[in-house]
């Protein structure tokens, strides 16, 4: 479904991109693994999916959060496959607090690692995408974003602001066939949630249970394909935030 | 030399003759939006291999010309 196709999936290291790796690779599609620091783990990742699925995959060291590492890594992409048609910013990161105590240093580093982040490889991504006339951005925003969480006004903020990126791109890119979409998971299992197994608020999930980053990956897989859908933010929350 | 290249281009995106295309001709009257005229840096790219960061609005062809040239150095 997605042979020939070229995705770079951010943050695939781990958790929910992982998940999102294997799923594009399952469809066909070969894979940039891009990490910030577990090398081990993103090399793993790379070479399941060529063992697994017959893809081409490497793996890619590159912090989201600096314009110019970004663009150095799309264009190393770029020479080792040749192109790029679809781009998954899932790389993110948590650092909770109370905002009376929020260290100014923990609001930026949630908004250059999850908004700038994702702004930097779609920014370096979208030569390729006009010149291809075609081309898929989802972007892993989050439930927080759209509902807001008391502790998490520095990450709530980065992923409401993934919204307005995700629909004002979906707006000036649609002309040239390039659609953009957002999915906003809930509580997800992975080493980001790995303290909320005691939150009060699982229990108040629908679909009373936590999701796997395969559910995630599963709605990613629907949007990247979905040619009739640009500018959608689908939840992937058990209901939660209904 | 330049000039002749972006009209070369020009012409072939919007299906005019080149004789058409003037220095003094805007963007807007050749009927090339904003993002076209990004579509129009990347084929010009490919034309004259070298990399353009449109920092700044261009409204006449001439005023791509000279900013393609200032990058020059
Ligand atoms: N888990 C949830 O319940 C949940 C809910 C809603 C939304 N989300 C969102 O889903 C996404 C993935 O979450 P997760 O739970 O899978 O997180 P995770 O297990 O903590 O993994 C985070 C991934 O992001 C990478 N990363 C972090 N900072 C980076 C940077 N500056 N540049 C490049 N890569 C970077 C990490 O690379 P290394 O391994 O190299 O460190 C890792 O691959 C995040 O955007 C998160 O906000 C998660």
């Amino acid at each position: 479904m997605l042979k020939g196709k070229v995705a770079v999936v951010t943050g695939a290291s781990r958790g929910i991109g992982k998940a999102i790796a294997y799923k594009l690779a399952s469809m066909g599609a070969d894979i940039a693994v891009i990490y910030a620091g577990n090398r081990d783990a993103a090399e793993a990742v790379a070479v399941d999916c060529e063992n697994t699925y017959g893809v081409r995959a490497k793996a890619y060291c590159c912090d989201v959060s600096n314009f110019e590492t970004a663009k150095e890594t799309v264009a190393a992409v770029k020479a080792d496959f040749g192109n790029v048609h679809i781009l998954v910013n899932n790389a993110g990161i948590t650092r909770d607090g109370l905002v009376a105590t929020m260290k100014e240093e923990a609001f930026d580093a949630v908004l250059d690692t999850n908004l700038k982040g994702a702004f930097n490889m779609i920014r370096h991504c979208t030569g390729l995408f006009l010149r291809n006339r075609e081309g898929s951005i989802v972007n892993v925003t989050s439930v927080s974003g759209l509902i807001g969480n008391a502790g998490q006004s520095n990450y709530a903020a980065s992923k409401a602001g993934l919204v307005g990126l995700t629909k004002s791109i979906a707006k000036e890119l649609a002309p040239r066939g390039i659609r953009c979409n957002a999915v906003a998971p809930g509580f997800i299992r992975t080493d980001m949630t790995e303290a909320q197994a005691e939150n009060p608020l699982l229990g108040a999930i629908p679909l009373a249970r936590m999701g796997t980053p395969e559910d995630v990956a599963d709605a990613v897989a629907y949007l990247v394909t979905a040619n009739y859908i640009t500018g959608e933010v689908l939840r992937v929350d058990g209901g939660i935030a209904m | 030399m330049l000039f002749e290249t972006i009209a070369k281009v020009i012409a072939e995106r919007t299906d005019r003759d080149v004789a058409e295309i003037k220095p003094e001709s805007t963007f807007a009257e050749l009927g090339i939006d904003s993002l076209d005229t990004v579509e129009l840096l990347m084929n010009l790219e490919d034309e004259i291999g070298m990399e353009i960061e449109l920092d700044q609005k261009v409204e006449t062809v001439d005023d791509l010309v000279k900013f393609i040239e200032s990058k020059k150095g």
